[in-house]
């Protein structure tokens, strides 16, 4: 008993002892238990979750582009043997690196069948156009996909000379080669076969070419050639919606008075390739007429021609001043592509547009890259009273205007390889394969973009910590991240349609997330006036806690030498 | 019964005043321009230019292509993306002095002034009206995208559509000020550009931006409304009307001479027609001529037109007209002053407004409202928007005319929310025959949040004008026939009846001292508490962590010395 509270005043002297140095380290606790994470809850910025796992996932993009072919065979082209042995599908594959986050591969899935009567009677018709139009009335191919006809070597529906026709729908007739006869194996025919089905392919739905140029967006362009790079630069880029403005330039009101009758022409030339066009994107025309609008460029007057110039090199110059009393599209931020139709005043009329080698261009029209076209129309209205009344032939400007809008869209019309024939394009001025064709390179154009700026979206977040991000950009990012796998998805199955829709819905998203104001409020908060703003407080509270904890150490440290001395 | 009467007719006005009738044209499209010039009495010259465009088109059924000739594209997009029924929207320099000038032709509060009925088929109003202001500042280069819910109210009487239909719902209607912003070139440059003929033919050669901005006003103005096609009014057309109106004046710009010229003026003079325009006139104001000024060249051609309740007589240059640029091939209009500057008539309806009070807390804002017909009471109606921060008390409003208290026969008030909407207060007030009326009402200056402050706190916050709307019994007969053509600048508000007519006339906007903190003082507050925590903090810190321990009680000064010699002599030491 009496140890006992001889052991309990001990402890109590002993806590008395070391009072100071267990309340310097309670202080210490409390601050670094309550303080700082009371004062870290209340100064943190909101910042959403964000699924950076998938972010990462799609940085390191792998994108699988499949289209289903079907080849069919008809009368003639197989013996009877081969006919029973044909296997049903074959899968080929082609793996390409782009570079070290992009990595393509093309799937190409072949269906082989033999004709059935009905599609033979329509291959048996004399033209191959024909055959085109009775073969598309008997079945629709899905978009992205391709049917190849085998004709026997014989036909008479292609002409002569011609080993590929290629349709307005999705579908192309193909002559057996000469080998195909003496081959023995099946495999052979195959074989050779494939060669040209690779070509056609490449026509008709995508070639590597074109997808690395679409993947632009994520690729820096090393190795790829100028040509290619002309190319994608002359088309806009992949936008979900577009407005068409056609704009008259009067430059002199008092001397012309201008007719067009725009409303009929857009619709009889332009709207049925817009419509065609719908599933990529949206389309806004309109129209205006502007007076007193001048080129900014003085043409030269060319004695041997007995007309006004407008060199090449000086076209640069032209627009600028025009592009003034153009105005903006006020109503959507979508990019605009402009068609201007310049009548020179009577002063400076005939008005020629020449090329690099001072020879007049047949068009008298030139077309800026991502921006438009300007056609120039000369009027000759002379000696009769003033103002003239000049009624415009639109057929004659909207068959200049409407291959630059189909250039500005993106519509490859690359010549097609020999032995190639393409089909009239029909009065949409578009064939469905050439639609899938930009569909393919736009959706993955889209998802380029898309994957891009969610990424640096993403990294943008990690290294500003001062940015808040609220629920709304974080649903927004979630939604574009999800829309962009289904893209992927949707490639990698060969659904065409889908995945355009997907990917458009992935660059709307994204883009609203990664221009949102929201995230500008708290962007510039700099770290020196925070400092600034801590230090008054800080400073005084933690260098006594810092001071008393480095002396209690000091002492710790040296107590085991003081019990050694001791025992010595 | 005799206030009831005229309410009654002021809202009759408003519901009738949908027939206005253009005259019948044959073209779709079809473009007038205008610039009447009216010599003041006080010696100053007004220049007020009107250009209208009229369409006969729907933008707001569905069709998508839209083809545009002589309307701007751009408002057009506007119009059909946004179903705008009206819009007017008017930039303004200056303050209107209408007890020296007169009545201006259209009235436009100082700063700039937006005001959109929207269609009744919009189903955000609130969100369209955000998204249109951010274009228009877009289109003009103006600060339009400072309109929010602090400045934006729902007028219930004073703004009623100047077009044709019928739909009166203040839901769709929204009005604001922005009194603070500044008017000047950059403002100018995208309204020209609207013209169809631009800056480059017609009356808008004249618009030289450093002649136009030196001046005693400025206002520009554009009204878009649906108007009758013809005057039997079966179909509706578009008008655009796009106005300019200035103040030159003499003293200061004229070098002392009384004598007046457009290449004065303009420093440039006319000398062709807009070839779009189907009609290109100017109107000098003759009524006082001969004894008050001299013009030249001389002009067989006079029109007589009823304006503002007045008779006035004007020479008129038809530009479209080639007899009218005479050898010269140039109109350059010249008017002499003959006579010094005389008094003129007091205009019959005037207003005034100014806050009283002293110290930083409350006010007391004033209006003051004149009638200074012989004999005639009318009534008006008095809208006043008063931001958030200045907190009115309603119990404290008086309204007095001729020392007796005058009860307003209808009054709309919207109390504020702060930092979400103004007040607004719209009276309804007879006005007794030469009297003054004068509206008080007291107010509390609010304490801003410290980031709520202007970049130039000190400068004041401005309160927009207060708009009286009014149906002034006029001194000739008005000119109701609306089927004959009238010149635009008499046509703005159409006319019902014969013994009044329309007016609305603005006052001064205010500019209040809000209380303005130093604004480096959140940082000494927080420099000042830290302080004192942190001393009170250290010596507690102190107090808790020091360790009092019981010293030994060391040797005094005359043992330690005692032991020193001691050892030094061998002795033992003391203890």
């Amino acid at each position: 008993m009496k140890l006992k509270i001889v052991f309990k005043l001990r402890y109590l002297w002993m806590f008395f002892r070391h009072r100071g140095r267990l309340a310097a380290l309670a202080i210490a606790a409390v601050v670094i238990a309550v303080g700082v994470p009371l004062w870290w809850k209340t100064t943190e910025t909101y910042r959403a979750w964000l699924p950076v796992a998938q972010i990462n996932e799609l940085a390191q993009l792998q994108l699988q582009l499949s289209v289903e072919v079907e080849v069919v065979f008809s009368k003639g082209t197989l013996t009877a043997e081969h006919q029973k042995k044909i296997p049903p599908s074959n899968t080929r594959q082609e793996e390409h690196v782009v570079d070290e986050t992009t990595r393509l591969r093309y799937r190409y899935e072949t269906r082989y069948r033999t004709a059935t009567i009905m599609e033979e009677d329509a291959l048996n018709q004399s033209t191959a156009a024909e055959a085109d139009i009775s073969l598309h009335m008997l079945s629709e191919s899905p978009s992205g996909s391709v049917v190849i006809y085998v004709v026997p070597e014989s036909s008479t529906v292609l002409p002569e000379g011609v080993s590929v026709y290629v349709g307005q729908r999705r579908t192309a007739l193909l002559r057996a080669g000469g080998q195909m006869r003496v081959a023995v194996a099946l495999k052979e025919v195959l074989a050779s076969l494939e060669t040209w089905i690779k070509q056609v392919l490449q026509v008709m739905s995508f070639s590597h070419g074109d997808i690395t140029a679409a993947l632009s967006d994520r690729v820096r362009p090393g190795d790829r050639s100028r040509e290619g790079l002309a190319d994608s630069m002359r088309a806009f880029k992949s936008s979900p919606g577009y407005e068409i403005t056609f704009s008259l330039l009067n430059p002199d009101p008092t001397s012309h008075l201008l007719h067009w009758d725009v409303e009929a022409a857009i619709s009889s030339y332009i709207q049925p390739l817009l419509s065609k066009m719908a599933p990529v994107a949206n389309f806004s025309i309109d129209s205006q007429i502007l007076y007193y609008a001048v080129l900014g460029v003085n043409p030269r007057y060319d004695p041997t021609l007995n007309a006004y110039t407008l060199n090449a090199d000086s076209l640069s110059h032209v627009i600028n001043p025009v592009e003034a009393r153009l105005g903006s599209s006020a109503a959507s931020s979508n990019p605009v592509l402009n068609f201007l139709l310049y009548v020179p005043d009577s002063r400076h009329s005939p008005l020629h547009i020449t090329d690099h080698r001072r020879h007049t261009v047949p068009s008298n029209a030139f077309s800026s890259p991502r921006w438009g076209g300007i056609m120039v129309y000369n009027v000759n209205a002379s000696g009769t009273e003033l103002p003239v009344d000049v009624h415009i032939d639109m057929r004659r400007v909207m068959g200049v205007f409407l291959p630059q809008l189909r250039l500005m869209l993106g519509v490859q019309s690359a010549a097609p390889p020999p032995g190639f024939l393409i089909g009239p394009c029909g009065n949409a001025g578009l064939a469905d394969w050439e639609l899938d064709r930009l569909m393919w390179t736009r959706s993955v154009e889209n998802v380029a973009t898309a994957t891009t700026t969610i990424t640096s979206l993403a990294q943008l977040l990690d290294q500003i910590g001062n940015i808040v991000i609220n629920d709304n950009i974080a649903e927004q990012v979630s939604s574009a991240v999800a829309s962009l796998q289904l893209a992927v998805g949707q490639l990698e199955v060969g659904n065409l349609g889908l995945a355009m829709q997907y990917s458009k819905e992935a660059i709307l998203q994204s883009e609203r997330a990664f221009f949102d104001p929201s995230l500008l409020h708290l962007l510039y908060f700099p770290d020196d006036q925070k400092f600034a703003i801590y230090i008054p407080l800080f400073l005084p509270m933690c260098v006594p806690i810092l001071l008393s904890l480095l002396k209690m150490a000091s002492e710790v440290r040296q107590r085991p030498g003081q019990g050694q001395a001791k025992k010595d | 019964t005799a206030i009831c009467q005229s309410i009654t007719q002021l809202m009759m006005w408003y519901a009738n005043n949908a027939k206005y009738f253009p005259p019948p044209s044959t073209a779709k499209d079809q473009f007038q321009e205008e610039l009447v010039i009216k010599p003041l009495h006080s010696g100053d010259i007004y220049a007020s230019f009107q250009f209208r465009t009229q369409w006969d088109t729907d933008f707001l059924l569905g069709s998508k292509v839209s083809h545009y000739r002589l309307f701007p594209k751009s408002l057009g997009q506007v119009i059909s993306k946004f179903s705008v029924r009206e819009l007017h929207i008017s930039f303004t320099q200056g303050y209107w002095r209408t007890m020296q000038w007169g009545q201006p032709f259209l009235p436009s509060p100082p700063g700039a002034e937006l005001w959109v009925w929207f269609q009744d088929t919009v189903t955000d109003v609130d969100l369209a009206w955000k998204e249109l202001t951010n274009v228009l500042s877009g289109i003009f280069c103006a600060s339009l995208n400072f309109i929010d819910s602090t400045n934006t109210v729902q007028p219930s009487a004073s703004f009623k559509p100047l077009g044709v239909g019928n739909v009166t719902d203040q839901r769709f209607l929204r009005y604001a000020v922005l009194p603070r912003e500044i008017v000047c070139t950059e403002n100018l440059t995208p309204w020209k550009k609207l013209l169809p003929c631009g800056s480059k033919a017609g009356l808008a050669v004249l618009m030289k931006s450093e002649k136009l901005f030196h001046s005693s006003f400025h206002s520009q103005a554009l009204h878009i409304r649906p108007v009758c096609k013809d005057w039997q009014c079966k179909s509706t057309s578009w008008e655009l009307r796009q106005t300019l109106n200035v103040v030159f004046d003499l003293h200061t710009s004229g070098q002392g001479k009384r004598e007046w010229s457009l290449f004065k003026m303009f420093s440039r003079t006319l000398t062709e027609a807009c070839p779009l325009a189907s009609s290109s006139k100017v109107y000098v104001d003759i009524t006082d001529n001969p004894q008050l000024f001299e013009l030249s060249p001389a002009t067989p051609l006079v029109s007589q037109a009823v304006v503002l309740g007045d008779g006035r007589t004007y020479s008129v240059y038809d530009l479209t007209d080639h007899a009218t640029f005479g050898q010269t091939h140039s109109l350059n209009v010249l008017l002499r002053w003959r006579a010094a500057e005389r008094e003129m008539l007091r205009p019959l309806l005037h207003g005034e407004r100014y806050v009283a009070g002293y110290g930083l807390q409350t006010g007391e804002i004033h209006t003051l409202v004149y009638n200074n017909h012989p004999y005639r009471a009318f009534p008006v109606l008095l809208l006043d928007t008063v931001p958030w921060y200045l907190r009115l008390y309603i119990h404290t409003l008086t309204v007095t005319s001729k020392g007796r208290d005058n009860k307003p026969s209808y009054i709309h008030y919207q109390p504020s929310k702060d930092r979400l909407q103004p007040h607004l207060l719209e009276m309804l007030i007879q006005l007794p025959p030469n009297s003054v009326t004068e509206v008080t009402v007291q107010f509390e200056r609010a304490l801003l949040k410290w980031t709520e402050y202007t970049p130039d706190p000190n400068h004041g916050f401005y309160v927009g004008s207060s708009v009286i709307s009014a149906l002034v019994p006029s001194v000739v007969a008005m000119d109701t026939n609306n089927t004959q053509e009238r010149p635009l600048f008499s046509s703005f508000f159409p006319c019902k009846e014969e013994s009044t007519y329309f007016m609305r006339i603005y006052t001064e906007p205010l500019l209040v001292n809000l209380p303005t903190p130093d604004f480096s003082m959140p940082y000494n507050v927080i420099c000042l508490t830290c302080t004192v925590v942190a001393v009170g903090y250290g010596s507690l810190y102190n107090l808790l962590t020091r360790t009092f321990q019981v010293e030994e009680p060391s040797q005094g000064l005359a043992k330690r010395l005692a032991n020193i010699i001691r050892r030094l002599r061998g002795v033992p030491l003391l203890t």
